[in-house]
């Protein structure tokens, strides 16, 4: 796991880049750990979102694609019970709209998990955020999560709190969500018309009863609606999660994306169905196959302008702790931490002042290297980028289990997702069909940039038409890519002054 | 009269414990289980018993 932690002299100002190079382990694969883990985040920096709405969301790792670079943040697992059943879920694993499928967390007391966020706040400065997101839904299970946040506000005042629910039971706990301090609401939706609703809710338990078919998906639809609006209403923020289920609610979202921009959801996130019939989930019992990348990145590009899409949501395990990619749960384990752990405040404002200075100047870099591509002319190319925070590309290709997207041309970088790949280097290094997993995930992108990367992998991503690029090591990200995408269109054009 | 819990089946979520009128419901190391001195079958209060509707497990609530 060693690999995968990101330290904070790694993250912060590192001057002399041969230095990282020295760091990085050399070749080959160490990396192990536990699977299934991820994190999220949005958009480019402020853009256009009203100035009040980016001081809550600049430090939040889900919600700023900038923040996600900087700060962590950690899920605790309080939340077991749900009041609702959705085909892509086996209430066996975590809830399916938080985490990834066929996921178990570490079920903890408010008590427990307060100990274990104080002992993650002390190690990781960089922790901003702390969510309750299941592993069933955060308000089926009222008390605990109230409970965990009251603890945790007393102990560590600085941290974000947020929450994430399916929105049955989100109309009886506005108030309560307010009182708490709560400022970011996930709510997942998935449909505004009931009959689509249908096909994706089997049952709800609402009322003291268990409600089927259309009834239930009417009266769950109908409450998300009202929590929406009670929660724009009073002033919290509110995303929206939608799963993208293929031949069910795809072309739907559109609608759905207009419904809930109209009543105030500041982002609208659009996940794939993952679905497998060995997750034991209705969908993946039936053959209900997830959108491929394609698929949802056309649907993404559609609803943009819609709520501002939060293009890099990971599905987040319910016990996720960390920053982007990683999740350092395993080391936050009950048993490895302390029975009463100390938070040094100094740590983390030396680490929040160090972010500011880094952010400043990897902002002016992008600027000036946008400058020189903006009079390239030449078709966007897609570069995926192996990193472990502070906006460098700075991982071995053998250690990403993610990689994030740029589209890259002579408006800049932009950042528009990210691409999975369970770590191929899990099960020993240069696993055949592992590495055509990660073929298969960076479908459609131009070049690979990564901090180093062998030699086999390296020319088998070159006969699938991806050129792994190493020159940019430990560089900032948009600043390489625009710089690697100057090169390539004058080798482009090059070509085409000798063929013409 | 009263309802049970089969083991095997129970995830363990503690949504029945929440939702059950009698207090009947308890859980000892993760095993969640029915006292069956207090389960009324939820009768008088409500149409179905709680924990059988609740339960995200078909058939793991079930009559004893
Ligand atoms: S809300 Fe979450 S935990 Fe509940 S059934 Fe749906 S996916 Fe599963
Ligand atoms: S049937 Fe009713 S009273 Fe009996 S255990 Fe279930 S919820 Fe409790
Ligand atoms: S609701 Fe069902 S699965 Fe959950 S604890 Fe009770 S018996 Fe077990």
């Amino acid at each position: 796991m060693a690999s995968q932690v990101i330290s904070l002299s790694a993250i912060g100002r590192v001057t002399s880049v041969d230095e990282m190079k020295a760091r990085m382990p050399a070749g080959g694969c160490g990396a192990s750990s536990a699977k299934g883990q991820t994190s999220c985040g949005s958009s480019q920096g402020q853009g256009d979102m009203p100035p009040e709405v980016w001081e809550k969301v600049k430090d939040h790792p889900c919600y700023s694609e900038e923040a996600h670079h900087y700060f962590a943040r950690m899920h605790v697992a309080v939340a077991p019970a749900c009041n609702i059943q959705c085909n892509y879920c086996n209430r066996k694993y975590d809830c399916a709209n938080e985490s990834r499928p066929g996921v178990v967390s570490e079920k903890l007391t408010p008590e427990q998990a307060a100990r274990k966020v104080v002992a993650v706040a002390s190690e990781v400065p960089q922790l901003s955020v702390l969510g309750i997101a299941g592993p069933g839904d955060a308000l089926a299970n009222p008390q605990k999560t109230f409970r965990t946040f009251e603890l945790v506000a007393e102990a560590l005042p600085h941290i974000k709190l947020c929450l994430s629910t399916n929105g049955l039971a989100l109309p009886d706990h506005v108030d309560t969500i307010a009182r708490y301090n709560v400022d970011h609401v996930t709510v997942t939706l998935n449909a505004v018309d009931p009959d689509v609703g249908a096909e994706i809710y089997p049952w709800i338990f609402y009322n003291h009863r268990r409600w089927k078919g259309r009834d239930a998906a009417e009266i769950l639809l109908e409450r998300q609606m009202k929590g929406l609006e009670m929660l724009t209403a009073a002033g919290i923020l509110v995303k929206v999660n939608s799963v993208m289920i293929p031949g069910i609610n795809d072309e739907h979202l559109k609608l759905v994306n207009a419904e809930v921009k109209k009543r105030g959801a500041f982002l609208h996130n659009v996940m794939p169905l993952i679905s497998d019939p060995a997750h034991g989930t209705h969908f993946g019992l039936t053959g209900q196959r997830g959108p491929n990348p394609a698929e949802l990145k056309s649907l993404q590009d559609a609803l943009d302008g819609g709520a501002k899409l939060m293009k890099h949501c990971r599905q987040c395990r319910a016990d996720a702790v960390g920053l982007l990619g990683e999740d350092r749960g395993a080391e936050f384990t009950l048993d490895k931490i302390p029975e009463m752990p100390v938070f040094d405040p100094a740590k983390r404002e030396a680490y929040v002042a160090l972010v500011e200075q880094e952010r400043e100047d990897r902002r002016k870099a992008s600027e000036q290297a946008q400058a020189e591509v903006a009079d390239l002319a030449g078709e966007s190319l897609l570069v995926a980028v192996a990193t472990k925070g502070g906006g460098r590309i700075n991982q071995h290709f053998g250690h990403a289990r993610e990689f994030q997207v740029y589209e890259v041309d002579a408006r800049g970088a932009r950042f528009v997702g990210h691409r999975r790949a369970d770590n191929y280097c899990q099960g020993g290094y240069g696993e055949e069909d592992k590495l055509e997993e990660v073929i298969a995930a960076l479908e459609g992108v131009a070049a690979v940039m990564v901090a180093k990367i062998g030699d086999c992998p390296k020319a088998r991503l070159e006969e699938a038409g991806i050129e792994a690029v190493e020159d940019y090591a430990f560089d900032w990200i948009e600043t390489s890519a625009m710089a690697w995408y100057a090169g390539k269109m004058a080798d482009l054009n090059h070509v085409d002054a000798r063929t013409a | 009269m009263a309802y049970k819990i089969i083991a095997s089946q129970c995830t363990g979520c503690s949504a029945c414990e929440f939702e059950c009128p009698s207090s009947a419901i308890k859980e000892k190391g993760g095993i969640f289980f029915i006292d069956p001195n207090k389960c009324t079958e939820c009768e008088g209060v409500f149409d179905s018993p709680q924990c059988a509707s609740v339960c995200p497990v078909d058939n793991t609530c079930v009559p004893a």
